[in-house]
């Protein structure tokens, strides 16, 4: 699915969180939102999602996000927020099957088709073993699992991400991202998703969008978005960009 | 796969269990109607066979102790399942009818019909029911706009809901202070009891429990939807503001045809669906079901409590409910204190 934004402003308050965005994310690939805390990151993912309200245009595959009913939206764009929230007592197949509520009338249960799709997400996201365990016994790593498979689980063309990789370590952030980016590769999904890790954005995200203060500081590839000048001055920080084998910039900060 | 969806076997328990609990509350009352004899009279109701009972008897068991059960499930039923629902819509472990300030507005709205127009209690549309359900949505209504103003929280909606509930229950009182000869009528019902019930109140309560029930078991998994919170409910395509009112509404008219015909009883919209919780999974699609189930047995084994601890003299069934149910609060609360 193609998502596009042109001059997309979106907010809870007078003054708006996002201003100005204007972006393109083509079939099958991946932005990254980065920028420094409060940049308006969470706030343009919510617009996107139709849970803030925006001024600007919002299209996906040419046809307005606005004018998509409640439900058609939900089929189309699937959204796993920054702190899920997972009702204690679910299994993990329960909290999945959450996820095809867009695809079901309503007050309808789910049929046949749900549970295989449900069954699928499950093997795909190597969690069919602890399909009939409680949320509550999760792991940090399998909590995170669970979410994607949930936003999987409703078949959503265009996936919003929003720091997916929260309270990760390093490996099982990586395993996370590996698994976001196989499924886009055999699915064609489209992925936007907030990181605060630049490293990982850069090695993952084929195109990365930078805002500051709720504008596009800047946006392209990583190795046009990571330099060394554009991060200091946007996240007031000491760095220094490093490049590994492959040519992936790599963000290190410094002490001095 | 495993799914916590409702199993066969857990419905059909929770129907044994309420079974086996009419058997032995048909059994047992006040006047002694001997057991064989009893059974024996079911019997030949069912087949047709001749009663061993006297006419008399025959009235206290089918006209006074039969709709006393059949009304104090349906009560039972009622309250705790708009218990699981309030729990639900409010992700709230200890949300129930009293402590939101439900129980209390309906017990508002039925006074006020009473004292105006004493004696109009007859049907399901009638003026009481109506005017307590206008009231128990009302008592909702404001414990969840104070308890929203006063920040979010386990304990701040319950607060608000003390106060409200507190703040209803005087304007009752004070209702009933200026119709001084109705006092005695709304204070029996007030603590709560099955002592007037035969078949007419059962009629009165009948179609709004099994309408408020059949509207929560079919927003069950929409209300395991909402737990996930506002925003993800919204992504996945349902309005959480649409289902919350929906629920609320079935919940109160739940909470105020119970409260409309036996009073206040508190705790069995707190302790049936913990208890389901605890046995049978915590889906709603499972918790609503079997607390319709668990409420129902709950209530009549209460009431056979009532009836029989001190006969010929009766407890209020509200002091037995609360005797079990108090506690039960306590350690709820301690849970719920130590997961937060």
């Amino acid at each position: 699915m193609r998502l596009e934004l042109t001059s997309v402003s979106a907010g809870y308050s007078a003054v708006p969180a996002v201003r100005d965005v204007s972006a393109r994310v083509g079939s099958g690939s991946w932005l990254a939102v980065i920028g420094p805390n409060g940049a308006g990151k969470s706030t343009l993912l919510k617009a996107v999602a139709g849970l803030v309200r925006h001024t600007g245009e919002l299209t996906l595959d040419g046809h307005p996000v606005a004018a998509l009913a409640h439900r058609e939206r939900a089929r189309a764009i699937g959204y796993a927020p920054q702190t899920p929230q997972l009702p204690d007592g679910l299994t993990v197949t329960d909290y999945v099957l959450l996820g095809r509520t867009p695809h079901l009338r309503p007050l309808a249960r789910e049929g046949r088709a749900d549970l295989a799709v449900v069954a699928d997400v499950l093997d795909r996201l190597d969690l069919a073993a602890l399909a009939g365990r409680s949320l509550r016994t999760l792991s940090g790593g399998e909590r995170q699992r669970a979410v994607l498979a949930r936003v999987l689980a409703q078949q959503a063309g265009l996936l919003l991400l929003d720091e997916p990789t929260t309270g990760l370590d390093v490996g099982h952030a990586q395993a996370l991202l590996d698994l976001v980016d196989r499924l886009r590769r055999e699915d064609g999904t489209t992925v936007v998703s907030t990181l605060h890790d630049l490293t990982l954005a850069g090695q993952y995200a084929d195109q990365l969008l930078l805002l500051h203060d709720g504008a596009v500081a800047a946006r392209g590839t990583p190795a046009r978005v990571l330099t060394e000048p554009l991060l200091s001055r946007h996240y007031g920080a000491r760095i220094t960009v490093l490049s590994t084998a492959d040519g992936s910039p790599v963000v290190a900060p410094r002490r001095t | 796969m495993a799914t916590t969806r409702l199993r066969p076997g857990h419905l059909l328990i929770a129907l044994l269990v309420l079974l086996a609990a009419v058997l032995a509350s048909t059994l047992l009352g006040a006047v002694d109607l001997g057991r064989q004899r009893v059974l024996a009279e079911i019997g030949a109701q069912l087949t047709g066979g001749t009663s061993p009972l006297t006419a008399r008897e025959a009235a206290i068991l089918w006209e006074l102790r039969v709709p006393r059960i059949v009304l104090g499930g349906l009560v039972g039923a009622a309250l705790a399942v708009s218990g699981a629902a309030f729990q639900g819509v409010f992700r709230n472990p200890l949300a129930d009818p009293y402590l939101l300030g439900a129980a209390a507005g309906a017990g508002l709205g039925a006074t006020v019909v009473v004292a105006v127009a004493p004696g109009s209690t007859g049907s399901a549309l009638g003026p009481l029911p109506v005017a307590a359900f206008l009231g128990a949505a009302g008592g909702v209504a404001l414990t969840s706009l104070l308890g929203r103003s006063a920040g979010a929280g386990t304990a701040t909606l319950l607060l608000a809901g003390v106060a409200v509930a507190s703040f209803l229950t005087a304007v009752q009182t004070f209702v009933l202070q200026l119709n001084a000869e109705t006092l005695r009528q709304v204070y029996t019902w007030m603590l709560g009891g099955f002592g007037t019930s035969g078949w007419r109140q059962v009629l009165v309560v009948l179609p709004h429990v099994v309408l408020a029930s059949a509207v929560l078991w079919l927003c069950a998994r929409l209300l395991d939807v909402l737990a996930l919170g506002d925003d993800e409910a919204s992504s996945l395509g349902v309005r959480p503001a649409r289902v919350r009112l929906l629920v609320l509404a079935a919940a109160s008219l739940a909470t105020a045809s119970a409260v409309s015909v036996s009073g206040l009883i508190g705790f069995v919209g707190i302790v049936v669906p913990h208890v389901v919780r605890l046995l049978a999974g915590a889906s709603n699609r499972v918790v609503v079901p079997l607390s319709l189930l668990g409420g129902a047995t709950f209530l009549i084994l209460a009431d056979v409590v009532a009836r029989t601890a001190f006969a010929p003299a009766e407890l209020p069934i509200g002091v037995v409910t609360a005797f079990t149910g108090a506690p039960f609060f306590l350690l709820v609360l301690r849970g719920a204190g130590r997961r937060a």
